[in-house]
């Protein structure tokens, strides 16, 4: 039902793709452990000295978890493109449950060469070895913007290199903003005008703003209020600042100009965007390829966030493309990962499935070609990326069943038990 | 028969017994007893996932897995806790009504008179044979926020929860339109695996309730059949005899029918708890324990602990907490089905003395 925990995909897509898949706890537990097709070998320990990459003919394979056709063929495309070039075979499988078929591949032996991998599993895959870390090796290392790079870096290593990313910015339905008498000069920079127009823009048939109840949309206010979950590696979930930004996101609960999507009736912020039962909603920019699918006649404008007491913020999502220490061809996948970290291919992505390259060189004909957008390439410069630690995503998800029940939760109670959680992790 | 020639025949027939099972022995032995085996030993160790569980890297931690999730006090315990809050108000619920409900339409689709008796058992099974995957979908569709089933409901004047988003407890909701809002404190403050006896005390979700709904609905086919193959097995003598001594049809049903159903109704039970403590699909497939895990199960959060969180190890001692709980269970249901022999033995009384004093003494000996 909700939207995966920071891979910002298309919601709907998710939940189709979820609709495929069932099966039977112990049944799936059991396969999983005799899934070791290549006997119970360990295969070659995960070389701390991340220069001894393997070599070899062997073809390469590829899992994503696809948002839906677009990204399936853009990313069968380039990688055919490198296979054509290289004289090597290489093949892109589309996983249905990623973590799942990850998690099956590590426990084999046999995983994929190369991988999407998320910021909130790339811990735990880290610490048991699964991985090999190949970030420094990259020709375009120095490309990448520093704040990812840090996403991807555990106990100093940069492990792999980020494929694309995402920020959340303020999505306006134009038609209902003109219709409730704003103009562009309205767009709110501060908490109070963004009371203020979602009030202005609240009438019996919509609210003013929406987002789902989940820290991936409401952490925008805990940062700009100055607040986070985790700062320099320590837990402070229970910051006066994150009170602060969860009561001022009650009020307006209270006041009913904001809504929880899921209160609504839809599955998430995009839809009751599309649907005109929300005149604002803070999404990714994910959303841009949902509404020209779902409803391509929405005239809409996006805006950076307004800024709290503490300025702007916003939060930032990413995946990167890992790369498995089982791997027999490392030297090869790490070829494939340059090519598709290339400018110009993150360039074509983006025009093709929607994220923003995650190489500073690409920005400026990034902003060129899509003047509409940059407000998420603005959020950039200040966002704020959720925690990655080991452990953390059970802590957000936590986090996440609290907020559902946000308007008649305490918010200092509710932010202790986050600290709670959080810090044996941090520790 | 000499000892000699039936050694060896019978050394024969072991062997040839031996290859005929052994596909059997295999298959069960490679794809359940193994894994079986491997699971028990990850919940022991510290595997984290990568590689064979048996190789030299994996060590024993004893009961440490079992202690995260039991006795913790993290988010782990708390976890479990509300996935066996869910789970027991589900199978508290959805068993007896499944069973009543399954019961009630064999009898109907039983009776020699009923009209399109063929259309009505098929169609009462249909749920059945569907894939639970597809219902859950249709179900998403029916109980959301402006779905059928509230639909339905405004029309009798009730404004309809928002279902699968809802994580109220409907005991809780209960007490809310009465007033309570606020548990007693001993309840408040004291807990059970980091749940609050207040927050056991909720009662399912309505998110929860729709799937216990979507539980009786499904499952009532099944144990209808067995039911229905249970009730054409009694013979009509006995029911005829009870007419005879001029028994209602209320009385026939309690007194003689369903005594002999017993047999039946102890596999309906067994099912129906194995089942639900097994749930699984619904949850993968339709809220992934969401709203305010309200509808996270003991089997969803194992999976979710190793596959998602890669607590592999916590994650199998889930699955065999869990297996002791079924196993618990159905000890104990068989204990409170069991025949009892006393009040048996009362209620023959009478009959037995006459019979008794009926009999020749000389017969006796």
């Amino acid at each position: 039902m909700r939207q995966p925990q920071t891979a910002p995909r298309f919601p709907t897509a998710r939940r189709t793709r979820c609709a495929l898949r069932g099966g039977v706890i112990l049944g799936a537990t059991a396969l999983a452990l005799t899934a070791c097709g290549s006997g119970f070998d360990d295969g070659p320990a995960a070389g701390d000295d991340a220069g001894d990459f393997t070599s070899g003919a062997d073809p390469l394979t590829v899992l994503i978890g696809s948002s839906g056709d677009s990204e399936t063929a853009a990313v069968e495309d380039a990688v055919a493109a490198w296979s054509e070039e290289s004289g090597l075979e290489a093949s892109v499988q589309i996983a249905n449950d990623l973590t799942q078929q990850l998690s099956q591949g590590f426990a084999s032996g046999d995983p994929a060469d190369l991988f999407y991998l998320s910021t909130d599993a790339i811990a735990g895959y880290a610490a048991n070895g699964s991985l090999q870390p190949y970030g420094d090796h990259l020709e375009n290392r120095d490309d990448f913007y520093p704040s990812l790079v840090e996403n991807f870096t555990v106990e100093d290593q940069f492990h792999c290199a980020p494929k694309d990313f995402s920020t959340l910015a303020l999505i306006i339905n134009d038609t209902l903003w003109s219709d409730a008498g704003l103009t562009d000069d309205d767009v709110p920079a501060t908490w109070e005008e963004l009371a203020g127009v979602a009030e202005q823009l609240t009438t019996e048939d919509q609210v003013g703003l929406t987002f789902s109840p989940e820290y991936q949309r409401l952490g925008v206010f805990m940062a700009q209020a100055g607040g986070a979950l985790v700062e320099d590696g320590a837990a402070v979930a229970d910051s006066a600042e994150n009170v602060e930004a969860l009561e001022y996101v009650q009020e307006q609960l209270d006041a009913g100009s904001f809504a929880f999507s899921s209160d609504i009736g839809a599955g998430w912020g995009g839809e009751a965007f599309g649907t005109e039962d929300a005149a604002m909603v803070i999404e990714g920019n994910w959303i841009t390829g949902a509404l020209a699918n779902d409803f391509p006649d929405l005239d809409y404008t996006v805006a950076e966030l307004p800024g709290g007491p503490a300025g702007p913020g916003t939060l930032q999502f990413t995946n990167c493309w890992g790369m498995a220490a089982d791997s027999p061809n490392q030297e090869a996948a790490l070829d494939l990962v340059e090519h598709l970290t290339s400018t110009e291919q993150q360039l074509e992505f983006s025009e093709r499935f929607g994220p923003m390259p995650s190489v500073e060189s690409a920005a400026a004909q990034w902003s060129e070609e899509n003047p509409e957008l940059t407000a998420f390439l603005d959020g950039a410069e200040y966002a704020q990326f959720p925690p990655h630690q080991a452990g953390a995503a059970d802590v957000i998800a936590d986090l996440n069943s609290q907020l559902e029940d946000l308007d008649s939760a305490d918010a200092e109670s509710l932010l202790d038990s986050v600290q709670a959680n959080l810090e044996p992790i941090t520790e | 028969m000499s000892t000699v020639t039936r050694a060896g025949v019978g050394r024969g027939e072991a062997a040839a017994g031996w290859l005929f099972t052994l596909p059997v022995i295999i298959i069960l032995g490679l794809f359940l007893l193994v894994p079986v085996v491997m699971a028990l030993w990850v919940s022991f160790s510290d595997w984290t996932g990568r590689g064979s569980p048996f190789s030299a890297d994996v060590g024993l931690v004893g009961a440490e897995n079992y202690e995260a999730v039991t006795t913790g006090g993290g988010l782990a315990e708390r976890d479990f806790g509300l996935a066996m809050r869910n789970n027991a108000w589900y199978a508290v619920l959805v068993i007896p009504l499944q069973t009543a409900l399954s019961l009630f339409l064999a009898v109907l689709v039983n009776r020699a008179v009923l009209r399109g008796r063929g259309f009505f058992r098929t169609a009462f099974y249909f749920p059945s044979v569907t894939s639970s995957v597809a219902i859950t979908v249709l179900w998403l569709f029916l109980f959301s926020s402006s779905g059928a089933v509230n639909r339905i409901l405004s029309w009798i004047g009730v404004a309809g929860p928002n279902w699968f988003n809802d994580p109220t407890g409907v005991v809780h909701a209960a007490l809310r339109g009465i007033g309570v809002d606020r548990g007693p404190e001993v309840l408040t403050e004291n807990s059970f695996l980091s749940v609050s006896w207040w927050e056991w005390l909720a009662g399912p979700s309505f998110a929860m309730s729709a799937f216990i709904l979507m539980a009786i609905f499904t499952t009532s086919g099944t144990f209808m059949l067995l039911f229905l193959a249970g009730l054409q097995n009694l013979g009509q003598d006995v029911d005829e005899a009870a007419v005879m001594d001029g028994a209602g049809i209320w009385q026939r049903f309690w007194h003689v029918t369903l005594p002999q159903l017993k047999p039946v109704l102890f596999t309906v039970l067994t099912l129906g708890l194995i089942g639900c403590w097994q749930v699984f699909d619904q949850i993968y497939t339709g809220t992934q324990g969401g709203p305010g895990k309200t509808t996270l199960t003991p089997a969803y959060l194992s999976y979710q602990s190793a596959f998602i969180s890669q607590e592999w190890g916590q994650g199998a001692a889930i699955a065999f907490i869990l297996f002791l709980i079924i196993v618990a269970m159905t000890l104990l249901q068989r204990w409170i089905l069991r025949d009892r022999p006393i009040s048996g033995r009362r209620r023959m009384l009478p009959a037995d003395q006459d019979s008794l004093s009926a009999q020749p003494k000389g017969g006796r000996g």
